[in-house]
């Protein structure tokens, strides 16, 4: 079976600072992949170079078998396509209200009329318990836990095969954030999308991710299922799961 | 040898820039031409920068007329009484060739390059610019493009009502201050006045329109850091934009009217 994702050996650097050091996934259809790891650790850099916002300085990454560190920028639409993302900060368009960011690419990219678009932004919005009221206002007037059902909506309204989630839980208070890590279950496992999350919220890894990888030091230092992340013997990971200050990673107080 | 390290080290950095910024202006102008159009916001940034300038621009031209028509009437007076005519002549080819284009112009820096720096930064830290492209919207064309068509089409607009207005402004202190006959004024002001005079001026507009729109989404684009870096970036969009408008107002100058 071909991988939805297959990343071999993927690099970058900024100046010295290698942030992606030799990162090699596979992540199957239909799976949620989870990457844990610190603040700084290159987890956004991965995303983005996938979405192609960054591009890699060496190795490939295929989307369904297709290298897409190769092909020319007219065709990255085609691929960016299948792909959804959530921000972290949401992310959402400030000049825009709600539903016209929900149906913002079934508007520009899929060519959708706008009342159709509309009344598909809704529906969507519905699907992450925001009511059509939420619909009209303003994106600067949402809390920010109705920022992220928001950008969650506008991540799955065009059907994506493939959704980024990028902190989904950074900066909620700990319902809301298990409020999300629901609809993001619920999101995945309904349109049957493969998901790549990265966070350092354990709870909502173990929660919403099948597989778990932990990044450090541009490397992948261990994968395994989200059950075993507990039980993994590698005291990189242990540490970062029980939070505790001491351990083998130090924190580098100046960058 | 730090000094000198200093020196190339501004240089170098200069020329990088440089070098971004055309790089920069080659990809916007090359979206310009190249479908699909997102008319939808071209109509936005026109009524943003054109409608929505008249107030300011507006305000700056008749001030500057009235201004105009006083200051020249003054200094007029030092050679000979009857500078009626001189003055009527000075307010029109004044205001159409230069202080319409080149007020207009800075005002609308002020205004429009600034707000584009500031909405662009923002979008670019807070990663809606990211969202774009993750929606399959390339923010040239969604971003850039239509503040460039829509300053290089009304720029022009509005320095055509600064020169109405401007005129308007110097022959209300004529008439109304100076004591000067109103259909005389009218009729100076028109037999001396050149088409050329205006189309030179239009063409400035339309060039400083260009510049305006690029320096405030250049900078707004690179912007970096935070409240911080959005900004310098609208500090640096003002300046540099202001800058370059009163520079190509010279080039231009000198290629229409320089002998």
């Amino acid at each position: 079976m071909t991988p939805k994702i297959a990343l071999r050996d993927v690099r970058k650097s900024f100046g010295p600072k290698k942030v992606l050091d030799g990162v090699t996934l596979d992540i199957a259809p239909k799976e949620s992949v989870v990457v844990i790891g610190g603040s700084g650790t290159g987890k956004s850099v991965l995303i983005k170079s996938i979405i192609g916002i960054l591009l890699a300085d060496s190795g490939t990454i295929e989307v369904d078998g297709q290298d897409v560190t190769q092909i020319p920028a007219s065709n990255r639409d085609a691929v960016n396509r299948k792909f959804g993302m959530l921000f972290q900060g949401g992310a959402l368009f400030d000049s825009l209200p709600v539903w016209e960011n929900v149906a913002f690419g079934l508007i520009q990219r899929d060519h959708l009329s706008r009342a159709d678009a509309k009344e598909r932004a809704i529906a969507t919005l519905a699907k992450v318990g925001l009511n059509a009221d939420v619909a009209m206002l303003s994106p600067s007037e949402l809390s920010g836990g109705m920022q992220k059902r928001v950008g969650l909506a506008r991540a799955i309204a065009g059907e994506p095969e493939i959704v980024f989630f990028d902190e989904p839980t950074t900066g909620l208070d700990p319902i809301m954030a298990d409020v999300i890590n629901e609809l993001i279950i619920a999101c995945v496992k309904q349109q049957g999308i493969t998901a790549l999350s990265i966070t350092h919220d354990m709870h909502s890894a173990r929660k919403i991710g099948d597989r778990i990888c932990m990044l450090y030091q541009g490397k992948l230092i261990w994968t395994g299922p989200a059950a075993d992340v507990d039980k993994s013997g590698n005291p990189f990971v242990e540490q970062f799961v029980h939070g505790a200050a001491e351990g083998p990673i130090k924190m580098q107080v100046r960058g | 040898m730090n000094f000198l390290s200093l020196i190339g080290g501004v240089v170098l950095r200069f020329l990088g820039n440089l070098g971004r910024l055309t790089i920069f202006a080659g990809t916007a102008v090359s979206h310009c031409v190249r479908p699909p159009f997102h008319v939808r916001r071209i109509g936005q940034q026109m009524v943003d920068i054109g409608y929505f300038s008249l107030p300011v621009v507006g305000l700056t031209a008749i001030f500057s007329g009235m201004v105009l028509a006083l200051q020249s009437y003054t200094g007029f007076a030092r050679f000979s009484a009857g500078s009626e005519t001189a003055v009527a002549n000075v307010v029109v080819v004044s205001l159409t060739r230069e202080l319409g284009p080149v007020l207009a112009g800075l005002m609308v820096a002020g205004r429009i390059g600034a707000s584009m720096a500031a909405e662009i930064g923002t979008m670019r830290v807070t990663e809606q610019i990211d969202a774009l492209t993750t929606l399959s919207t390339n923010p040239f064309k969604y971003l850039v493009v239509p503040r460039l068509i829509a300053g290089v089409l009304m720029l022009p607009v509005l320095v055509l009502i600064a020169d109405i207005i401007g005129v308007f402004g110097g022959f209300l202190v004529s008439v109304y201050k100076l004591g000067f006959n109103p259909a005389s004024y009218i009729n100076n002001s028109y037999d001396f006045m050149q088409a050329f005079d205006v189309i030179s001026g239009l063409i400035k507009a339309s060039a400083f329109g260009f510049v305006i729109a690029l320096m405030g989404c250049y900078n707004g684009y690179y912007s970096k850091g935070g409240a911080q870096g959005v900004g310098a970036a609208t500090t640096n969009a003002v300046v540099s934009s202001s800058i370059l408008i009163l520079t190509l107002n010279y080039i231009i100058t000198e290629l229409f009217f320089g002998t």
